[in-house]
C-alpha cells in the first residue's frame, strides 16, 4: 500500500511510425497516477482520490473511502432504539435532523404507531430548515471550490441563524437528537415560530444576493456549465437521487411521490434541470431553497396544537411534572431510559428525501430492545461511486467542480 | 397499495416460477426470496419488463444470521419510478458460496457489493473489482458479522520513537460491558437463578 502513496510513473510507448531510414522516433507519454487528498480542502472531508492522469486530463478516478469509518451500523446493533438516534446526527453532519427522521419513521412503522399531527408538522418544518442549512453549505462551498469566496461568507451568516433555531428547539446546534420515534423530543419554545417566520421573509433576499453573485457570473459558468454531465439513464443506473437525479431531468422527489408525515398536505414544486451538469445541480439547489421556504411558511401557518409525542408511555416518556407525583410515570421513565422499548420482530425499509437525496434505513428487528441490523443508505455513497464516469475526460480542475456539485459529506459515506 | 403489491408479486412469481422461492408483504413492503443462481436473471427481468421497470438499485446489503445453515442474506432494494413501488429481493448464502454479481445490470451495485464483501465476507462472483472499501488497508476479518466483537482486534496509535502509526492488539482499560437490560420477567428463557432443581427434576435425573 505504501507504494500507492508515492507518485507512480507508468510509461506507455507509442508505436513507431517513423520511416525505416530515419532514426526510430520513440514518443513516450507518461500516464501518471496522483493522489488527491485525503487532506485537501476541495475534497470536502477525507476523500482520497487516486487519479490516473494523462497530462491534465483525468483518465480514471478511483475514490478510496472509509477514512472516516466509525462502524455506526455495528454500534447501533449494541444500543437500544433510543440510544441509536444520536448516531444519525453524526452521519451527514450538515443535515442531522433529516436522518433522524428516517430512523424515527422506520421505528414507528415497526412499532405500528404514528406521530401526532403537531409533531409531524414540526418535523416537516425542521426538515426544511435542515434542507436550507445543507444547501447553503453546499452551494457556497461549491462556489469556493471554483473560486468565489464571498458566497461562503454571506451564507454562513444565514446558516448561523438556522443553527440558532436548532439550538432553541433541541438544545444543540448540530447534534440535536430531536426527532425521536413517536414524535419529537419537546415542543417548540415560545416565540420560535415567529422568528422562523421572520427568517422566511428575509431569506429570499439572501438567495437573490447569492444568485447575483453566481448565476450569471462568467467565471462560475465557465467552471460549471457542461461539466460532469449525467444523463437520465446514467443517473438511474448509478442509483442517483435527490438534486443529482433532478438536475438530470427526472422529476422524482419522495416528498411528492411517497409523502411521509405532513408532506402530503404541503403545496410545493419540484425543480428539475435540463442538462444534468454541475450548473444545473447548482440551480436545482437554489430553487429547492425557495421551495423549502414555501413549505416552512405553510407548516407554520397550518401547525395544529396538541401533543408532540405519542401518548403511549411504553414508547414516549411521561412529562416531567407527572413523574413527581405518579409512581407509574416514574417507573415508565426508568424503564424507557434503561431497557428501552421492545420493537416487534420484522423488517422495514424507510426512506426520506434528505437534502442530498434518498436517505434510507433498512431496519431488521428481532423483537428485543436493540436493532438486529440497521443498514444506512446514504445518498452520497452512490454519488461518489459515479465520480469515475463523471470525471472521465475532464481536466483536473473540473474534478474539483464535480466533487463540489455532488454534495458529498464523509460522515454519511463512510458511516 | 397492498393489492397492487400483491398483484406485482404474483406477476413476478408467475413470470419466473422456478426462481422465486417465496414472497411476503410486511408493513406494505414486498419481499421476494430469490434462488441464488437466478439473481442476475430476476433483476434483469425486473429492470426490463414493461410491467416492472425497476430501473434503480437503491440498496444492497448483507444481514448475518449465524444460526442458520446459510448464514447470510443479501438484500437488494429496487425502486421503480414509473410504478412508484419498491421491491426487496433476498438471496441466502454462506461464507463460501459466491453470489452472482449484478454489476452488469446496475452499475450502482459495484460499491454496494464491495461493501457487503468488506463488512460480511459475502463473495460475489464476476465482480470486476472486489476490493475492501470501508475498512483500513490490510484489515483482517469482516466487522459486521455477529461473531466479530464490537471492540475489534487491533488498535492504532502514533509511536513517537518509530515516528509512524503502529498497530497493536486491543487493550481495554476496563472490561467491555454489554448491558443487558432485558427484564428477568420478559427476557429470561433459561433457568432462573435458584430454580435449577425444578428443571433437573423435569428432565428425570434428581439433583443431589
Amino acid at each position: 500500500m505504501n507504494d500507492a502513496h508515492e507518485t507512480q510513473l507508468r510509461e506507455t510507448v507509442i508505436a513507431e511510425t517513423a520511416p525505416f531510414d530515419e532514426q526510430p522516433a520513440e514518443v513516450q507519454i507518461k500516464n501518471f497516477t496522483m493522489n488527491f487528498g485525503p487532506q485537501h480542502p476541495a475534497a470536502h472531508g477525507v476523500l482520497r482520490l487516486v487519479l490516473e492522469m494523462d497530462g491534465e486530463i483525468v483518465e480514471r478516478a478511483d475514490p478510496h473511502i472509509g477514512l472516516l469509518h466509525r462502524g455506526t451500523e455495528k454500534l447501533i446493533e449494541y444500543k437500544t432504539y433510543l440510544q441509536a438516534v444520536p448516531y444519525f446526527d453524526r452521519l451527514d453532519y450538515v443535515s442531522p435532523m433529516c436522518q433522524e427522521h428516517a430512523f424515527a419513521l422506520g421505528v414507528e412503522q415497526l412499532l405500528g404507531i404514528t406521530a401526532p399531527p403537531r409533531a409531524q408538522y414540526i418535523r416537516v418544518l425542521f426538515s426544511e430548515v435542515t434542507r436550507i442549512l445543507n444547501h447553503i453549505l453546499n452551494i457556497t462551498a461549491f462556489a469556493l471550490d471554483v473560486g468565489a469566496i464571498t458566497p461562503l461568507l454571506w451564507g454562513f451568516e444565514e446558516r448561523e441563524k438556522l443553527l440558532e433555531f436548532y439550538e432553541r428547539v433541541s438544545g444543540a446546534r448540530f447534534h440535536s437528537a430531536y426527532f425521536r420515534p413517536g414524535g419529537v423530543h419537546q415542543d417548540m419554545p415560545v416565540g420560535l415560530a415567529d422568528d422562523i417566520a421572520g427568517f422566511c421573509d428575509h431569506f429570499p433576499k439572501v438567495i437573490d444576493d447569492l444568485e447575483r453573485l453566481l448565476t450569471d457570473n462568467r467565471i462560475f459558468r465557465q467552471r460549471t456549465v457542461d461539466i460532469g454531465i449525467v444523463s437520465k439513464a446514467e443517473a438511474l443506473d448509478w442509483g442517483f437521487c435527490g438534486p443529482m437525479l433532478r438536475a438530470s431531468g427526472v422529476p422524482w422527489d419522495l416528498r411528492k411521490s411517497q409523502p411521509y408525515d405532513a408532506y402530503g398536505e404541503m403545496d410545493f414544486d419540484i425543480p428539475i434541470g435540463r442538462n444534468g451538469d454541475c450548473f444545473d445541480r447548482y440551480l436545482v439547489r437554489i430553487e429547492e431553497m425557495r421551495q423549502s421556504l414555501r413549505i416552512m411558511k405553510q407548516a407554520l401557518a397550518k401547525m395544529p396544537g396538541g401533543p408532540v409525542k405519542v401518548n403511549d408511555r411504553k414508547v414516549a416518556p411521561p412529562p416531567r411534572a407527572e413523574m413527581k407525583n405518579s409512581m407509574e410515570a416514574l417507573i415508565h421513565h426508568f424503564k424507557l431510559y434503561t431497557e428501552g422499548y421492545h420493537v416487534p420482530a420484522g423488517e422495514t425499509y424507510t426512506a426520506v428525501e434528505a437534502p442530498k437525496g434518498e436517505f434510507g434505513i433498512y431496519l431488521v428487528s428481532d423483537g428485543t430492545n436493540k436493532p438486529y441490523r440497521c443498514k444506512i443508505r446514504a445518498p452520497d455513497f452512490a454519488f461518489l461511486q459515479g465520480a469515475d464516469f463523471m470525471s472521465k475526460g475532464h481536466m483536473l480542475a473540473d474534478m474539483v467542480a464535480i466533487i463540489g456539485s455532488m454534495d458529498i459529506v464523509f460522515g454519511s459515506i463512510d458511516r | 397499495m397492498t393489492q397492487a403489491l400483491k398483484d406485482l408479486g404474483d406477476y413476478i412469481a408467475s413470470a419466473r416460477p422456478s426462481e422465486i422461492l417465496g414472497s411476503e408483504i410486511q408493513h406494505g413492503q414486498l419481499t421476494l426470496k430469490v434462488k441464488r443462481g437466478a439473481i442476475v436473471g430476476v433483476t434483469t427481468f425486473l429492470r426490463d419488463d414493461p410491467k416492472c421497470r425497476f430501473k434503480m438499485l437503491v440498496e444492497l446489503c448483507g444481514v448475518d444470521y449465524p444460526d442458520r445453515a446459510e448464514r447470510f442474506d443479501v438484500v437488494y432494494i429496487l425502486l421503480s419510478l414509473s410504478l412508484n413501488q419498491r421491491i426487496r429481493l433476498k438471496v441466502a448464502t454462506d461464507e463460501e458460496t459466491p453470489v452472482p454479481s449484478i454489476t452488469g445490470i446496475y452499475n450502482a451495485a459495484g460499491w454496494y457489493e464491495r461493501e457487503a464483501w468488506d463488512l460480511f465476507g459475502i463473495y460475489f462472483s464476476d465482480h470486476p473489482d472486489l476490493r475492501r472499501i470501508l475498512t483500513d488497508y490490510g484489515f483482517e476479518g469482516h466487522p459486521l458479522r455477529k461473531d466479530f466483537p464490537l471492540t475489534g482486534y487491533v488498535e492504532v496509535r502514533y509511536d513517537e520513537e518509530q515516528k509512524r502509526v503502529v498497530y497493536e492488539p486491543v487493550k481495554l482499560k476496563q472490561e467491555f460491558r454489554s448491558f443487558d437490560f432485558l427484564s428477568p420477567w420478559e427476557g429470561m428463557n433459561e433457568i432462573l437463578p435458584g430454580d435449577e432443581k425444578a428443571i433437573d427434576g423435569k428432565a428425570g435425573g434428581h439433583a443431589p
